[in-house]
């Protein structure tokens, strides 16, 4: 891949492509990791719902993973670092939000709910 | 700059020695404008991540999906993305027509998934399901909606590309715009994996 990188030097950025390898080793894992969780939701193979919602939710990050190396071509070395620098930065500000809103949300759901119920039975 | 004093006067160098051809910076200020798209998803995502248990009496995800079709949507822009790959090769390999024909498949994957998406809207709101109904249909209708319209502005790129391409062949200016293209188009299959997790198949959980 550096060797290409050479040959296309600053014109393209140094922005790599991928091989008809590499799009059809992700296109094959896609495909598994998407075909599993639809397989669990649809037949309720895992009983427990929780553990269903967790184990959906590790191939949703692997496949997104899969997707980023083969499909986007995310390395260390494209863009001299930067944009993995970018990516890294954007991955810390998204688990901010998503945790973030989610806990501070379902406490204020848990919390107001039987303050706002004690209050109607007092006297 | 830097001055030497020795010899007969100060002699100036200019930092910058290198030229940067034109578009070397494209990818990367590109990659920076779909990060801060990814920002909004992510906050399209906690809006949703907190309000889909707000039915307001209404209809529940259960109610409402249809976990074949959503199946057959994500099949239809995994499609798209490969297909898309293909183009990127034949791109590389400079061969007008077959990434013509490659660009052409891949369109035609992302109306078949546009039409199925609006299919299913359609389906929805004729059931009652409208985004006024409940704040659950207020982030769902937002969150897929917008993902919905990112695709469909990709299609619209795409076909411009296309015709670009008619006119003017495979120039160094249309490849970085395919490259381009090329990302934004992975990038919504990206958010589309977030979108059957977090939204059809964990709703069907709830």
């Amino acid at each position: 891949m550096s060797a290409h990188d050479h040959a296309e030097g600053h014109g393209l950025g140094g922005a790599a492509h991928g091989s008809f390898r590499g799009y059809l080793t992700g296109f094959v894992l896609s495909v598994i990791l998407t075909a599993i969780p639809f397989w669990l939701v649809m037949t309720g193979a895992i009983d427990d719902k929780q553990a269903t919602a967790i184990v959906i939710m590790a191939f949703a990050v692997v496949q997104i993973v899969v997707h980023m190396v083969f499909f986007l071509h995310m390395n260390t070395t494209s863009e001299g670092g930067w944009s993995m620098l970018a990516l890294i930065f954007t991955l810390i500000l998204v688990v901010i939000v998503l945790t973030g809103s989610l806990w501070v949300m379902y406490h204020l759901n848990a919390n107001m709910m039987p303050g706002l119920h004690d209050m109607r039975e007092m006297p | 700059m830097t001055a030497t004093t020795a010899g007969t006067g100060p002699v100036f160098h200019l930092e910058e020695e290198h030229a940067h051809a034109e578009g070397g910076s494209t990818m990367l200020g590109f990659w920076l404008y779909l990060m801060s798209d990814c920002l909004i998803f992510a906050m399209l995502f906690a809006a949703y991540g907190v309000l889909g248990g707000n039915y307001a009496a209404g209809p529940a995800p259960k109610d409402l999906f249809d976990l074949d079709l959503v199946a057959v949507n994500t099949a239809m822009l995994l499609f798209s993305s490969i297909t898309y790959g293909f183009a990127m090769l034949t791109m590389d390999k400079g061969r007008v027509a077959a990434t013509q024909a490659w660009l052409a498949v891949t369109g035609l994957f992302g109306l078949a998934f546009l039409s199925i998406e609006l299919y299913e809207f359609a389906h929805m709101i004729h059931e009652g399901a409208t985004p006024q109904r409940s704040a659950f249909l207020s982030s769902f209708f937002t969150l897929v909606g917008t993902h919905g319209l990112h695709v469909t502005f990709g299609t619209v790129w795409l076909v411009t590309l296309m015709v670009q391409v008619a006119r003017f062949g495979l120039i160094e200016a249309n490849r970085r715009r395919l490259m381009c293209l090329s990302m934004f188009w992975h990038f919504l299959d990206v958010v589309w994996i977030g979108v059957f997790t977090f939204v059809y198949l964990m709703g069907m959980l709830r």
